[in-house]
């Protein structure tokens, strides 16, 4: 039987982490107003994309979680609470949507009945693509994430004070469950917010595509917190470069997944280069737009590839920090790339910024506010020892 | 194998995971440069331990992974756009989105290809597969349940004394010496082995070769090639004319075909009646019959525009007043037998698909000169339709 007699003492946080959140949060917010007023579309498109950053990371969060437990993870259990405060974003997720839901009208053609009731095509998928029911996915999708994160989270607290292992076990089976729900609820979020903004077209392996980003961002954010706390002694002692190994590893193997997917994606369209597919690409391939091709290319693939292929890299603490940082950025682009494009005469702008300001300056304030709540390592947690001897052999 | 007096290595077995981690701490740290562990599996910690740098062999499959992806993609440009360039699918000769599969896997394999050997080579010494730790006591010891540590004789830092002194300090369970092979031979070119490969080789080539060139042409193999019965417009013994192919017995009628009595007659045939009634079913045959079979001359709807573009005399339209004025039995014959430079369609369509397409025919001629009546009946039947 599994036990450990870790203590550790609850360390706050420094209050320059909550003021760097709330600068950036307050200028995203002031920026994303003076934009809403002076080009209103542009805007919501820009929020629309921190939104979909933000809901990245933290239903990816959620999914490591659940992997850890149904993977039997030791490696990640000195870290997990910080993948946990990262996956606190779901619960404001409700929230964050309401702008959006507020303008359903100016984000998505299909909205529009006259439109619809003129396209052959869009009457066809009106079934699935109308307001009423779009609300709802957009709501059930929410409720039933947030329900696996109180659980989940639920548990996992709880195990601090009371060190039950039955609360593992609990969570094992909620995970269990959670990640082929996560499969479907991913792939109706990505094709509800992102696929249906050019509603004409269509690609079933567009929700693996989200999937594989968000996976790739959420691992990133949690990289940068994990070598940031521990450089500045808010983690364990005893977690060591062995553990950032099997998070640059993972990076590795997700930017590798997500290259594959994208261009799997890719491949199957170019080489039936039917119309009623390939315009998407073409778009992005037109009007200056390749160049955020090449660049998404450049940046979510072939440079992190590079960075992170020996082993000696997987475990820098320096490069990791880049890299992470870098697979934001790139992550941000890779929305931009999905989102923009679809709208005609749209170029960069300051608008832009109020993405990377406002979703970053969110994610700070809820890790620090759950930080506040929770102790940093899972000290009731029967696998921490051994998550602390681990090892790369 | 006889041993020489020269010694090879000294080397000592520990009893648990803890104590061979500290020895090679112990080791290494008193500078010993030439020395090994071994295990019964894999130890974690041991690299660092044993102050081991990080193995060279990742920038050999580096190198052949990258040479294998620019071989890949060189050799796809050469041959698929220099060499023999072909259009495949409309795509340009140079499709480098195609290309990037094949070039992964070759990536793959090359990489994979080149560590193995790499490993075998520059880290194992291949082919040398004899190691003067083989067949010791030592090695029986380590491959079982003991962990070991050796330190070779070529160190610099090499002094028997105290190395049995460093090692019963350690707490060593045994020490032991081993000494040099009397002659480091490579079994591997004996001329025995070598015999045996070339045997191997013979033997496998030379039974394929027999196997498949001679033993299935020979009796009794060879019973599905020679078989007791006649392919067509074979010469018989059996039969009085010596003429395989057997001519119809007089009268003979086949499963499912009728006699047609108007065979090579230029008549009109106004006794042929159309046995099908023009119901939705049947126009819907003829309609795919005529598609398959008729359009490609006629046209899609019988105005004698061939899809053929010019390559045979475009035939004339079934909208005209004679062919409209033709009887059912007379387009049939035609259908048949065929006209002019039209073949006889009698072996490619059954007589029921035939008589179809006349019905087929009279439902295109009928609507392109449809008369008024017809176009009421039609309003009429819209107008039910919508109730």
């Amino acid at each position: 039987m599994l036990q450990n007699n870790i203590e550790y003492q609850k360390k706050e946080l420094p209050d320059k982490l909550s003021q760097l959140g709330w600068i950036l949060f307050g200028v995203g917010v002031i920026l994303g107003v003076i934009g809403f007023f002076s080009d209103h579309h542009r805007t919501l498109l820009n929020y629309l994309m921190a939104y979909m950053f933000i809901l990245s990371i933290g239903i990816g969060s959620l999914l490591l979680i659940a992997l850890e437990y149904v993977g039997g993870a030791d490696w990640s259990v000195p870290i997990r609470r910080v993948v946990e405060f990262l996956a606190a974003i779901i619960i404001i997720l409700p929230i964050l949507v309401l702008p959006l839901v507020f303008n359903i009208h100016d984000i998505f053609h299909w909205a529009h009945e006259e439109a619809v009731s003129s396209d052959a095509i869009l009457k066809g998928k009106s079934p699935y693509l109308n307001v009423t029911f779009f609300l709802i996915r957009v709501f059930a999708v929410l409720a039933i994430w947030g329900l696996f994160y109180y659980l989940l989270i639920r548990n996992s607290n709880a195990q601090d004070k009371s060190r039950d292992q039955l609360l593992t076990k609990k969570n094992i089976i909620l995970s269990a469950i959670f990640i082929p729900v996560f499969a479907i609820t991913i792939t109706i979020t990505a094709v509800d917010w992102l696929m249906s903004l050019e509603p004409h077209w269509f690609s079933t392996i567009f929700g693996v595509y989200f999937f594989a980003s968000s996976v790739v961002a959420s691992l990133a954010a949690v990289t940068l917190f994990v070598v940031k706390l521990k450089e500045n002694g808010f983690m364990h002692p005893q977690l060591v470069d062995d553990h950032l190994f099997s998070l640059g590893a993972l990076q590795f193997a997700f930017i590798n997944f997500w290259a594959y997917i994208a261009f799997s994606q890719y491949l199957l369209i170019w080489y039936a280069n039917l119309p009623e597919e390939n315009f998407w690409f073409l778009h992005r391939w037109q009007h200056g737009w390749e160049y955020l091709s090449i660049l998404l290319i450049i940046t979510h693939f072939i440079v992190p590839y590079a960075a992170l292929l020996s082993q000696p890299a997987k475990m820098e603490p320096k490069r990791l920090k880049f890299i992470s940082v870098w697979i934001l950025v790139a992550h941000f682009i890779d929305i931009y790339w999905l989102v923009m494009p679809n709208f005609e005469g749209y170029y960069f702008s300051w608008i832009d910024l109020v993405v990377p300001l406002l979703a970053v300056g969110v994610i700070i304030l809820i890790f620090n506010y759950r930080a506040k709540k929770s102790n940093l390592v899972p000290v009731g947690d029967p696998k921490l020892q051994k998550g602390l001897d681990f090892r790369v052999p | 194998m006889k041993r020489t007096d020269k010694l090879f290595a000294l080397a000592a077995t520990f009893n648990s995971p803890n104590d061979i981690i500290h020895a090679a701490k112990v080791i290494a740290d008193a500078r010993y440069k030439n020395f090994d562990i071994n295990t019964p599996y894999p130890v974690h910690g041991m690299d660092k331990a044993m102050k081991l740098k990080p193995s060279k062999l990742g920038y050999i499959t580096l190198a052949s992974g990258l040479s294998g992806a620019a071989f890949a993609m060189f050799f796809m440009w050469w041959a698929m756009s220099v060499d023999y360039p072909q259009i495949i699918g409309g795509k340009p000769f140079f499709a480098f989105p195609a290309f990037i599969p094949v070039a992964f896997e070759v990536t793959v394999l090359f990489a994979t290809l080149s560590t193995v050997i790499g490993l075998l080579t520059f880290m194992f010494g291949f082919p040398n597969n004899k190691h003067s730790l083989h067949e010791t006591e030592y090695m029986k010891k380590v491959s079982a349940d003991k962990f070991g540590a050796v330190i070779y004789a070529d160190d610099s830092l090499f002094n028997e004394s105290k190395i049995k002194e460093l090692f019963t300090s350690l707490k060593a369970s045994s020490v032991e010496l081993i000494y040099h092979y009397e002659k480091v031979s490579y079994p591997i070119f004996e001329p025995k082995f070598l015999m045996f490969l070339i045997a191997v080789a013979v033997v496998t080539s030379g039974g394929t070769y027999f196997t498949l060139n001679k033993l299935l042409f020979m009796q009794p193999f060879n019973w599905m090639v020679y078989q007791d019965k006649l392919s067509s417009q074979e010469k018989s013994e059996f039969s009085q004319d010596n003429n395989g192919s057997r001519p119809k017995v007089e009268g003979t009628v086949a499963k499912g075909f009728l006699p047609y009595p108007f065979a090579g007659q230029n008549i009109p045939t106004e006794t042929l009646a159309n046995p099908l009634l023009p119901t939705k079913e049947v126009l819907k045959l003829g309609e795919k019959k005529y598609l398959s079979f008729c359009s490609p001359c006629h046209g899609n709807y019988a105005e004698g525009d061939s899809r053929l573009r010019g390559q045979f005399p475009n035939p004339p339209t079934l909208h005209s007043t004679r062919a409209r004025e033709f009887s059912d039995g007379m387009i049939y014959h035609i259908i048949t037998h065929g006209q002019n430079v039209m073949p006889g369609y009698e072996s490619q369509v059954t007589r029921e698909e035939r008589w179809a397409i006349v019905n087929y025919i009279r439902a295109l001629q009928r609507a392109k000169n449809a008369k008024d009546s017809d176009i009421e009946e039609i309003q009429k039947g819209l107008l039910n339709a919508s109730k």
